[in-house]
């Protein structure tokens, strides 16, 4: 039911408009944000509450063949965390890796209005599509994986760069995805081809293609700028979590030079010290970087002790993960385009790494200097739930629960990183800025994170509490395109939302190209690899920048 | 023949796990009938022979035609008068229909299970307690030097699985086909696929699991006592001979069928295949996968568990899903005389359940779905005469290696599709329980306002 509404006497934040918690009405039409409405329009008296723009998640992993994959492995967790269902809403289940109803309404009772599902394979968008069909009150989308797309490397192995650009452009169209996701550009043939190996170098050459991840990553932001995508290449670099990335990471933002680029859960890649050896933090010279570079936008892929489940194209990397925890694995590649790695984990804070992680995530969002640049994420669920996002909030905004916490953990990790100096708290507008107004921005959701006339009526009430935890954990009410979705805390109707995606143009003459490749080395059939309208339900074509 | 006569190309065929979409169909528009399926196999051919229109009522209740509203209605009162309704078959139908048929299950707080229970059930159950590295069919196309079976017979059950993946097809690392690879086969008997491979070993019915034991360990370096010869029929020789190519090979798979997942051992023979694949990752990339056989039986393993988190043998009586095999999957619930009212969606349970289950089968009532009579539609209290997927409708299917393909239809069918029946079904049941719902909070109002 849509209805027309006027919240009243709530304290605003909505940092897009430079409103910073001031008393303001906020009217609702159709699903949209007006001047004003009818006096009889239902009221919401909000005195004493805090209103913001719905949450927007930039990163995680919520839908589709890896996401279904580490469901499936794990019985043991959701038989922990029943969801149940009633008249209205469907059942499910949660835990680390929750099913898709669970999964939007457990983001709809955080106050998070829209998520991205940050990976997924071409030939494997069908099945995200169908889940994200299934995943109800958000609006969502995804980011498709041409990072190791053999198609796509051959083209820039022979100069061919027109030709690069067209297909990713045709790719994107061809699967419905919202952005393009590269993750350790150049590693997927060296696992998959070369006894489970992988590229330790970003110089470092193929020997079949003769391209180094620097050659493949600098070709993705010279297309996806120049096609005007409404977000950069969405980055996982190479090295992912082993001592010494650091220089790999800097040396990857180096390539972007002042291109729009976006670096996925940049925690991961903050570590100095020598491979092989424990590592030791490197936020300090990341944060600097970031804070120097406007084209930079990032995720933290901040590690949350407690369960997780690795899930990534990164195959090497759960491997290696295995390799120290031995618990069940699952290895998934797909043809000429990814590979996949699953794994059950836990972070602990007694685990010097683990609690070094923990810090370094924390180190990274109190250096920030410019919030909107620095998205709050977990990876979900490879450093933790999207359900630890409110004790997270409370890390950032209260010092002195900060630092009751640091005090739990491995004392020989904090004392590598500068954690205990930084006495910055985030304020309810920062936090606005880095749930919403930020990740709205870095996805050019023009119509999203905000609050202004115009804007989607995407909004979430949170009584004004202490302990922010609490605060975060349980809005009042959220409404998702104008519905009243939760109101006192109660469910009280569903709703679908709406599949996000772009649209690129390009020049048809590049499907012949394509065709001859994928006829010879895919197994299904070239006509029936683009997936047709009919998996997109309610949809909205987001416009590029150009 | 008519004249009538319509080209569909890049079509799906349904039967199998293979899920083959080069079909070439040639389509008489008059008749409603499919003249010609270029590309297909054998089995392929009769999928698309044998699905004619036939003249029969779309809906029937005790034998009596009816209205498909009037089936719907009876269908709904059924399912929300029973205290234990399940939900079976599903392998056979688009994740569309299926994805409609759990939230049918999960709004009557019934049990839902497919086919996977008495097929691949104990690969469910071994990839839940082991993992899996496995992969895509074209990665065995163009990567896979090393080919082995177990327990299967595609030449005979996955026809065209040697040509299209993974024997004589060419792919990028393997412009030779078959001369690029070698591939091995572990059967009880000879079958019709064992002349195609180089190495062919018999081993003593039962003893999957020890052989699998046995190769783990040498994998693992262990010394194993030639007695394993009498054990198994597999001499240390032989495993030790496959054991270095497995170690040595660049991209190794194994496919494994139902000759090790439905003998002694069930999910300990899956597990012991799943472990040593992944035993063998320290050494070079190895990867396994389950040869699946009903057309979408992957695509129903995948809807349930992205709705429920299980992938089959699912019950919602506590108003969640919960997962227990044994105990929610159908032969079980059947068996045991619990199910009181049973929704069967393109699958046939009566000719082919353990006969305690079919006896209960008979004694309570049952809503089919299904485009043939069957011994299950001929016992049905509800029976609904459905179009056939990928023949008569669109959706969506999974290949057994989890690829997900959009269907063509050939030719319009008279009937509604499972989707279509299960939506209104589907529509139905929910009016039915809100409507229950505020028949109880109606109650609980009265009984206050008495106090």
């Amino acid at each position: 039911m849509t209805t027309s509404l006027r919240i009243v006497n709530g304290k605003l934040y909505d940092p897009t408009n430079d409103i910073d918690g001031e008393s303001r009405d906020i009217c609702i039409e159709n699903g949209k944000i007006v001047d004003s409405v009818d006096t009889d329009a239902k009221k919401i008296d909000a005195q004493g509450m805090v209103i913001m723009p719905g949450g927007v998640d930039i990163h995680c992993h919520i839908a589709g063949p890896k996401v279904n994959l580490a469901r499936k492995l794990q019985p043991e967790d959701h038989r922990l965390d029943p969801h149940p269902g009633s008249a209205l809403m469907r059942s499910g289940t949660g835990g680390i890796v929750p099913s898709t109803f669970t999964t939007g309404y457990r983001y709809a009772t955080l106050g998070y209005t829209t998520a991205m599902e940050a990976a997924v394979t071409p030939i494997g968008a069908r099945h995200a599509l169908e889940e994200l069909h299934d995943t109800p009150v958000i609006d969502k989308g995804f980011y498709v994986l041409l990072g190791n797309n053999i198609f796509l490397q051959k083209l820039l192995q022979q100069g061919r760069t027109e030709e690069f650009k067209q297909a990713v452009a045709w790719w994107i169209n061809a699967t419905k995805a919202y952005a393009v996701k590269l993750v350790n550009p150049g590693g997927d043939e060296p696992w998959k081809g070369k006894r489970n190996s992988n590229v330790a170098n970003i110089d470092e050459k193929s020997t079949e293609t003769d391209l180094s991840p620097r050659d493949i990553i600098d070709a993705f932001i010279g297309a996806v700028n120049e096609l005007g995508l409404p977000h950069p290449p969405h980055l996982h670099s190479n090295n992912l979590g082993h001592s010494g990335n650091v220089s790999t990471t800097m040396e990857t933002m180096r390539t972007a030079a002042d291109r729009r680029l976006h670096m996925a859960h940049i925690q991961f890649h903050s570590y100095g010290g020598e491979l092989g050896k424990n590592p030791v933090s490197a936020a300090q010279e990341i944060a600097e970087y970031i804070n120097s570079h406007p084209n930079i936008t990032c995720d933290v892929g901040q590690v949350m002790f407690g369960k997780s489940t690795i899930m990534t194209a990164d195959a090497p990397l759960a491997y290696m993960l295995r390799g120290i925890s031995k618990n069940k694995w699952v290895n998934a590649d797909t043809e000429c385009e990814s590979g996949c790695g699953i794994l059950p984990f836990s972070y602990q804070e007694n685990i010097y790494v683990h609690a070094l992680q923990w810090a370094i995530g924390l180190e990274l969002f109190l250096l920030s200097q410019d919030p909107w640049r620095i998205i709050l994420s977990t990876d979900h669920p490879n450093g933790g739930s999207f359900m630890s996002y409110p004790k997270l909030i409370r890390l950032l905004m209260d010092k002195e629960f900060r630092k009751q916490e640091i005090k739990s953990v491995n004392q020989k990790a904090i004392n590598k990183t500068i954690l205990q100096d930084l006495d910055r708290e985030y304020s309810l507008n920062e936090i606005a800025i880095i749930t919403r107004a930020g990740p709205a921005k870095a996805l050019n959701l023009k119509h999203k994170g905000h609050l202004g006339v115009g804007a989607d009526a995407d909004i979430t009430v949170y009584d004004e509490h202490e302990d922010k935890e609490l605060m975060f954990s349980a809005p009042r009410y959220v409404i998702k395109s104008g519905k009243l979705i939760i109101e006192d805390h109660e469910f009280k109707q569903d709703h679908i939302g709406r599949l996000l995606h772009t649209s690129p143009d390009y020049d048809e003459t590049i499907i012949e190209s394509i065709r001859p490749f994928f006829e010879k080395y895919y197994s299904i059939e070239f006509d029936n690899y683009a997936v047709n309208d009919s998996y997109l339900h309610d949809h909205e074509v987001i416009p590029g920048i150009n | 023949m008519s004249e009538n006569i319509k080209t569909v190309k890049n079509a799906t065929c349904t039967f199998c796990g293979c899920v083959c979409d080069d079909m070439i169909l040639t389509v008489d528009m008059d008749e409603k009938r499919i003249i010609k399926a270029k590309n297909a196999c054998v089995l392929g051919r009769a999928w698309f022979s044998q699905h004619t229109i036939e003249d029969a009522p779309a809906a029937m209740i005790d034998g009596q035609p009816v209205s498909v509203d009037e089936a719907i209605e009876e269908a709904a009162q059924t399912l929300m008068n029973a205290r234990f309704p399940i939900t079976y078959g599903l392998s056979d139908t688009t994740c569309e229909a299926q994805r409609q048929a759990v939230a049918i299950t999960d709004f009557i707080k019934g049990t839902i299970d497919t086919t996977t229970s008495v097929c691949h059930g104990p690969s469910g159950l071994a990839f839940q307690g082991i993992g899996e590295s496995t992969m895509t069919l074209g990665e065995v196309k163009n990567r896979a030097d090393l080919v082995i079976y177990w327990g299967g017979n595609p030449a005979e059950s996955h026809p065209r699985h040697f040509t299209k993946f993974t024997v004589t097809a060419k792919g990028m690392f393997t412009p030779n086909g078959k001369k690029d690879r070698t591939v091995v086969l572990f059967d009880v008997r000879r079958t019709a696929s064992t002349p195609v491979a180089d190495i062919f070993v018999q081993l003593k019915p039962g003893k999957d699991f020890e052989v699998l034991w046995a190769l783990r360990a040498l994998v693992k370096g262990r010394t194993i006592d030639a007695s394993i010869e009498e054990e198994t029929g597999v001499s240390l020789e032989t495993l030790k001979d496959l054991v270095e190519r497995m170690k040595n090979c660049r991209y190794g798979v194994f496919f494994f069928g139902m000759g090790l997942t439905m003998t002694r051992g069930r999910h300990f023979n899956s597990g012991a295949l799943l472990a040593l694949t992944t035993d063998l990752n320290e050494f070079t990339h190895f990867v396994a996968k389950p040869a699946r056989g009903h057309g979408n039986v992957t695509g129903a393993d995948n809807v349930l568990s992205w709705q429920t988190g299980y992938p089959f043998g699912v019950n919602f009586s506590r108003g969640f899903p919960r997962f227990n095999p044994g105990e929610f999957t159908t032969v079980d619930t059947l068996s045991r005389g619990e199910a009181d009212a049973a929704l069967i969606i393109a699958s046939d349970p009566a000719s082919n359940f353990p006969k305690a289950a079919i006896d209960h089968l008979r004694s309570i009532p049952v809503i089919t779905l299904d485009p043939k009579e069957t011994l299950t539609t001929k016992l049905a209290h509800v029976a609904f005469r459905t179009a056939t997927y990928g023949i008569n409708t669109g959706g969506t299917v999974y290949r057994m290696d989890d690829v997900p393909i959009s269907l063509r239809p050939a030719f319009e069918s008279p009937f509604p599709s499972d989707e279509e029946i299960l939506t209104s079904l589907k529509a139905r049941v929910h009016e039915l329980v809100l409507a229950g719902k505020n028949q109880q909070s109606a109650l609980k109002t009265s009984t206050s306002l008495n106090a």
